[in-house]
């Protein structure tokens, strides 16, 4: 062929690379999946138990019903961020003194550990002593996160929009910042309305940015674990507890290594097919 | 240490030398009989022999999970339907 690499010996410069990605990745996989297929109670003695496990994880009411919340909260926060973010990059200043003050604005949230947002938001949105919690029960309406489902929601989803929206349109700024003035000055000639200007000229602009910021929070929302766990615990009773959670209680808390290792494969696996999709997605997107 | 360490066992040792003789024959492959570059396929996606691979090993485990949640064990009937995925892949995609 002509076309193919002629000198492959670069290739020993990710030497280091796979051997560390080894030592933290590849091998823990491997006793995951070497767990997955087996029983044991401590000790280091393990039973054979073949497919049961993922058999089990498979018709587990309890497994469907967190892959269920875990989609319809991703699919909440990414009707509500994406949107939002592209909104108030639209609304932000091109140039000026503004431009930075919005942007470091902007960029706080983004700074917090995700501990501490958790943390933040559980004393923000206490019903008694809380200045968010305070003021939805002093408008009269009934709500306490630690006790109704629908309000922890609503306070994850706040929480979790209130830290990752600026990721959306620091994106979607970029984005925008990239557009040549001649665009618009031939969409101001042409008498384009400003939905028409945000349809033909902005948003194919935003295209690849924007690919590029769902992915990033398809991804972290998936694998959300930290902020939730410090809000609610995954409760009330069971109503916020994500995959993540659910793992955790399953493989630390009950201490069943077989059955949390079915369902931490299960879960690699959704996150790999829907990773890839959105990779060759973007490709597509490159290509054009 | 033998099959203790890392709680090994026969069929997962057995699964991950696939994995790893799957990825050495693509070397060889590629060396005797180049033609790893992209080409497009009925999918419309530029895919080379590697990613024919990845597709065919996560099309496959996601085959068994399917047989395994509706059928059931045993998983022979999802091991012929990954072998007959595995050639497609290969051939079209």
């Amino acid at each position: 062929m002509s076309n193919k690499t002629i000198n492959n010996r670069a290739w020993w410069l990710v030497t280091p690379v796979v051997l560390l990605v080894a030592f933290n990745a590849l091998i823990p996989l491997m006793t995951v999946v070497n767990y997955s297929v087996q029983e044991t109670f401590g000790d280091n003695v393990f039973f054979w138990e073949g497919v049961r496990w993922f058999e089990e994880v498979l018709h587990s009411e309890r497994f469907h019903a967190s892959l269920l919340r875990q989609l319809s909260f991703t699919g909440i926060i990414l009707l509500i961020e994406i949107p939002l973010g592209v909104a108030i990059a639209l609304t932000m200043p091109k140039k000026g003194v503004w431009v930075s003050v919005c942007l470091v604005l902007m960029a706080l949230p983004l700074l917090i550990p995700w501990n501490v947002v958790g943390a933040m938001w559980n004393i923000f949105a206490l019903p008694e002593i809380g200045l968010l919690g305070k003021m939805i029960n002093g408008l009269g309406i009934d709500y306490n996160f630690t006790r109704q489902p629908l309000a922890a929601w609503f306070t994850t989803i706040l929480m979790d929009v209130w830290h990752w929206t600026s990721l959306v349109t620091l994106l979607a700024y970029a984005g925008l910042c990239s557009i040549p003035e001649a665009y618009y000055q031939a969409a101001r000639i042409d008498g384009a309305s400003r939905w028409a200007v945000f349809r033909f000229i902005q948003l194919p602009k935003m295209k690849r940015v924007l690919t590029i910021a769902i992915l990033l929070r398809f991804m972290d929302s998936f694998m959300i674990y930290t902020e939730p766990f410090v809000l609610t615990g995954g409760g009330p009773g069971n109503s916020t507890t994500f995959l993540s959670i659910d793992l955790v209680k399953i493989a630390l808390g009950q201490f069943d290594l077989g059955p949390a290792a079915a369902m931490s494969l299960i879960y690699f696996l959704i996150i790999l097919v829907l990773s890839w999709i959105f990779y060759t997605l973007m490709m597509r997107n490159e290509e054009q | 240490m033998g099959l203790s360490w890392m709680a090994w066992t026969w069929p997962t040792v057995a699964f991950f030398i696939f994995i790893a003789l799957a990825i050495t024959t693509m070397g060889i492959w590629e060396k005797f009989s180049p033609g790893g570059n992209p080409r497009r396929g009925v999918l419309g996606l530029d895919t080379t022999r590697g990613d024919r691979l990845f597709i065919s090993i996560l099309g496959s485990a996601f085959i068994h999970l399917a047989w395994l949640g509706v059928m059931g064990t045993p998983l022979w009937g999802a091991l012929i339907i990954s072998i007959a995925y595995f050639i497609a892949v290969f051939k079209w995609v």
